[in-house]
């Protein structure tokens, strides 16, 4: 088969596959509108920006609930905006683990918050995976000379 | 749907017309900048951005206008609803528009009270910029 037309096939079922699992809702289709030629890495770039906001944020979370005195209301703070920023590009399942993880902060649930925090260091790892994939997948269409398919 | 202010506000001059008009997008988180900020250049190419309440009202206050401002909520320094109070002190016009990731269905009226026009659940979309600016030139 041709190389092009395999990757097409390829990077169309990938991306279905993450609507349809639900690691991605409208608002990255949104993203991908505003990438244009005169921001033809859009996407990539804010992508990467969740990544390393996630990435910090994960990392305050982990140290804050280590604390003997955890301080909730920075916790929340917390992911809150780790909510925001997942909301922002559309990574539905990490935001969806920061609701129940927000209400454990209310109740000061330690249990409730630690298992929150390794869900949604579970859900970012998996999502983090597979946009890492889709990206990769769409440079080896351009490099094969290919250009995107509709969905 | 708008809070007072809106029909004298300086965009409904310029929206729907030939002159671009101009943007401050407020927030600290620079993914929503970067979003906020693609966004709006689907309609105009006059867009400024700040990371919160304060650098926005500095900039106001150093003589830069602006037709619409997008400005957060939850922001360190200077809130939106501070910011926002303050503006209106100064005596500016713009159409300030609250973009807030929190509860709208309770908060919609701190941010009319504070003196915006309108407020959106975050992230804006093409779709919410579009009916702003459909709203403007109806109340123009």
């Amino acid at each position: 088969m041709d190389v092009v037309v395999q990757l097409q096939r390829q990077l169309a079922d990938h991306t279905a596959s993450l609507f349809h699992e639900g690691f991605l809702n409208d608002q990255f289709n949104q993203l991908q509108q505003l990438q244009d030629e005169s921001n033809p890495d859009f996407v990539v770039e804010v992508v990467s920006l969740f990544f390393e906001d996630s990435e910090r944020l994960l990392n305050e979370l982990a140290k804050a609930l280590e604390q003997q005195a955890v301080d909730y209301k920075k916790v929340d703070a917390h992911v809150h905006q780790l909510k925001g920023s997942s909301s922002s590009i559309g990574a539905q399942r990490v935001q969806g683990v920061c609701i129940p993880f927000r209400n454990f902060c209310e109740e000061q649930n330690i249990e409730g918050c630690l298992k929150c925090l390794q869900q949604v260091k579970h859900e970012y790892s998996l999502v983090k995976n597979k946009l890492e994939t889709l990206f990769k997948l769409e440079q080896q269409l351009i490099a094969a000379g290919g250009s995107f398919p509709t969905l | 749907m708008f809070g007072k202010g809106a029909s004298s506000s300086k965009s409904m001059e310029i929206i729907g017309s030939e002159k671009k008009f101009s943007v401050l997008i407020v927030d600290d988180d620079p993914i929503i900048r970067k979003i906020h900020g693609a966004l709006v250049s689907k309609f105009t190419t006059e867009i400024q951005e700040v990371k919160n309440g304060k650098e926005a009202v500095d900039l106001c206050r150093s003589g830069a206008s602006f037709d619409i401002i997008f400005i957060d909520k939850k922001m360190p320094i200077m809130n939106g609803l501070e910011a926002t109070k303050e503006l209106r002190a100064m005596g500016v016009n713009s159409t300030i528009v609250g973009v807030t990731s929190c509860d709208l269905s309770s908060e919609r009226n701190d941010f009319i009270a504070a003196g915006q026009n309108q407020c959106y659940e975050k992230p804006l979309t093409i779709e919410k910029i579009k009916s702003l600016l459909s709203e403007l030139n109806k109340n123009n």
